[in-house]
């Protein structure tokens, strides 16, 4: 309440001020998180870190610094790469420091303010301590956050960044985690158009509509509007890889859990292939070909997979095409050129 | 915003209920009083002898010859309790310590309590549910996640800290890929935070009559000197093998070390 009180006090002052513009101009650059409209309530609790334009500038120079990694080669952007809405486009599975390969695909950095748990198998509960995961990976970053921490204390301009940031130059786990926070739960994507049309400000196309009515008949009940997943690990009968990746059951040791993995959005779709926990599926028309005639049954099976006679959803080839064109409005060609999240920009 | 999750509340629920249901006989001590430092030694040991890192080789009840290059746990939630039934709980923040064996000072853990003459000690090998949930900023210290993978106490996969770790060398355990005979225990599990799943927090509750009772008062520094004997961990209601089981992490059957190892503290002796 204070601080709207003084930014409308400031708002107020500025025509009388002779530096007016430049002061509004960046006043009205950043403007902290915002709820989209149509969003639920971010989960990431907000209160206890504060966007602030300097705290998302440090944690976005921090989400592609390479000294996160033990031979300061690898960074956040290296596997989350913004023209492919923040995922390592074109690989199955990352690779990490050292071109060692991980067994997962790299998901999207993307609404994160709205997960309740993170990774495919939710084994990691708080974004703040998301990081320590891929830093101390063996096959990602490889490091540990005491090494990070001393080598961002030697090199300028990070402890003056601190300080600007967190009001002394003292460099931490929980600033360097909270400077992280304060990026990613900015990178938001709600610009699709799907979205203008949930708005009224643009409208869908006859073949757009029809998918989004088979979409919303078919996909919603795991696919929840507006962020295209319900935040729930399911097994979606794609059977076990040469792996035998379980999924979310090593976090939790319940055998129901065996090869469920998290449901993930299905915004980006077109920069972010290809799908699936490990990357099995190089195409979007592999992936309803999977649902429509290759699910396989087994013990954890999601039951809204077993609903028919045959495991899987019914579709035909015209309704995948609907599908196909419906799921073409869930890309955000802003999000991926948004300046604010590149590298380029610091 | 930051939803407290069920699990968690449950615990608050029970353990508020049974805090209700406590008897009068163990109200807590008031903290008005004057403190003073108590000591406890947590001097780890292997059966007969000494544990000596990297050089000292034991055997366990298994037949399996070993020796220990790394030995580190968590002692938290510290209480005391006087003749009289009244228990003093050292404040949770005060309360986290890490014992490692390759750190002496470490082996010594201090607390605050008010002055007067302890009979019981009880503590959580582990680090509890609330704890394990809260905020990074509040992860400072021992708690802090920045140590790394090898002298860490952290999972950051699964996310929760290692309230356990042992790593030694044994002919027993087979080859890993650096060539390496080695064994690796490291028990953790907090109980889960949006699905329940194994907890291995053990209270432990060690009586000091029969050892001699803590004095403590300003200017002196009782010390309870406790045996924390290793053998335990391999030697209890499991017989844990070194061939049989080499490494155990995240697992159901990290659960019978844990009901293991909680029977290695002994009270030797306090030095008042």
């Amino acid at each position: 309440m204070t601080k709207l009180r003084w930014s409308i006090f400031l708002i107020l002052l500025l025509p009388a001020c002779s530096k007016s513009n430049e002061l509004k101009d960046e006043m009205d650059a950043f403007t902290g998180f915002q709820q989209p409209a149509g969003f639920p309530a971010p989960v990431y609790k907000l209160v206890s870190n504060p966007v602030t334009k300097e705290g998302f500038e440090l944690g976005r120079k921090l989400f592609y610094e390479p000294r996160l990694s033990r031979n300061n080669t690898i960074s956040c952007g290296s596997c989350h790469i913004q023209t492919a809405a923040f995922t390592h486009h074109g690989h199955d599975v990352s690779h990490g420091i050292d071109d060692r390969l991980g067994s997962r695909n790299s998901p999207p950095i993307m609404n994160l303010a709205w997960n309740t748990t993170f990774m495919w198998d939710g084994g990691v509960f708080d974004l703040d301590l998301q990081p320590v995961a891929p830093i101390t990976n063996f096959v990602e970053m490889d490091e540990t956050v005491g090494n990070v921490l001393n080598k961002l204390r030697q090199t300028s301009p990070y402890p003056a960044l601190f300080k600007k940031v967190f009001g002394t130059e003292e460099i931490t786990t929980a600033r360097m985690m909270k400077a992280l926070s304060q990026f990613m739960v900015m990178v938001v994507s709600d610009q699709s158009k799907y979205d203008s049309v949930s708005r009224k400000q643009a409208t869908f196309t006859p073949a757009e509509q029809q998918g989004y009515a088979l979409f919303q008949q078919k996909c919603s009940s795991c696919h929840q509007e507006p962020l295209f997943t319900d935040h729930s690990f399911r097994n979606n009968g794609i059977g076990a890889g040469p792996n035998n990746d379980e999924g979310r059951y090593p976090i939790t040791l319940n055998p129901a859990d065996r090869y469920k993995f998290k449901v993930p959005s299905l915004r980006n779709l077109a920069y972010t292939a290809p799908y699936m926990h490990d990357g099995r599926f190089y195409t979007l028309q592999g992936v309803l070909n999977h649902y429509a005639l290759e699910v396989q049954d087994g013990p954890t099976l999601d039951p809204l997979l077993k609903i028919n006679a045959k495991p899987g959803i019914p579709l035909s080839a015209a309704e995948q095409q609907l599908l196909l064109v419906f799921l073409n409005t869930l890309n955000d060609r802003v999000f991926v050129k948004d300046k604010r999240f590149s590298e380029e920009s610091q | 915003m930051y939803r407290i999750p069920q699990i968690i509340l449950t615990i608050l629920v029970i353990s508020s209920g049974i805090s209700a249901c406590k008897k009068d006989d163990t109200t807590p001590v008031a903290d008005e009083t004057v403190k003073a430092t108590l000591s406890i030694q947590f001097d780890n040991i292997a059966g007969d002898k000494n544990l000596q890192l990297n050089t000292g080789t034991y055997v366990n009840a298994a037949g399996e010859a070993f020796k220990v290059d790394r030995l580190k746990y968590f002692i938290t939630n510290i209480k005391v309790r006087n003749a009289g039934g009244q228990e003093y709980i050292v404040p949770k923040d005060s309360s986290y310590f890490l014992v490692s064996e390759s750190e002496a000072a470490s082996q010594f853990v201090k607390v605050r309590v008010p002055e007067g003459e302890y009979t019981s000690l009880s503590f959580i090998l582990g680090v509890d549910s609330l704890s394990s949930v809260m905020d990074v900023s509040k992860r400072t210290g021992v708690l802090d996640p920045s140590a790394g993978m090898d002298d860490g106490m952290y999972w950051g996969w699964n996310m929760g800290y290692i309230f356990f770790k042992m790593e030694g060398i044994s002919d027993a355990a087979p080859t890993d890929p650096s060539g390496q005979h080695k064994f690796r225990y490291h028990i953790g599990g907090f109980g889960g935070y949006s699905a329940p799943t194994l907890n291995n927090n053990r209270t432990i509750t060690i009586n000091l009559s029969a050892g001699g009772a803590a004095k403590v008062r300003r200017g002196r520094e009782a010390n309870i000197h406790l045996m924390v004997d290793i053998l335990k961990m391999f030697n209890g209601a499991t017989t844990v093998s070194i061939l049989t089981n080499p490494t155990v992490m995240f697992g159901d059957f990290s659960a019978k070390i844990a009901d293991n190892y909680t029977h290695m503290f002994h009270h030797d002796h306090t030095e008042n």
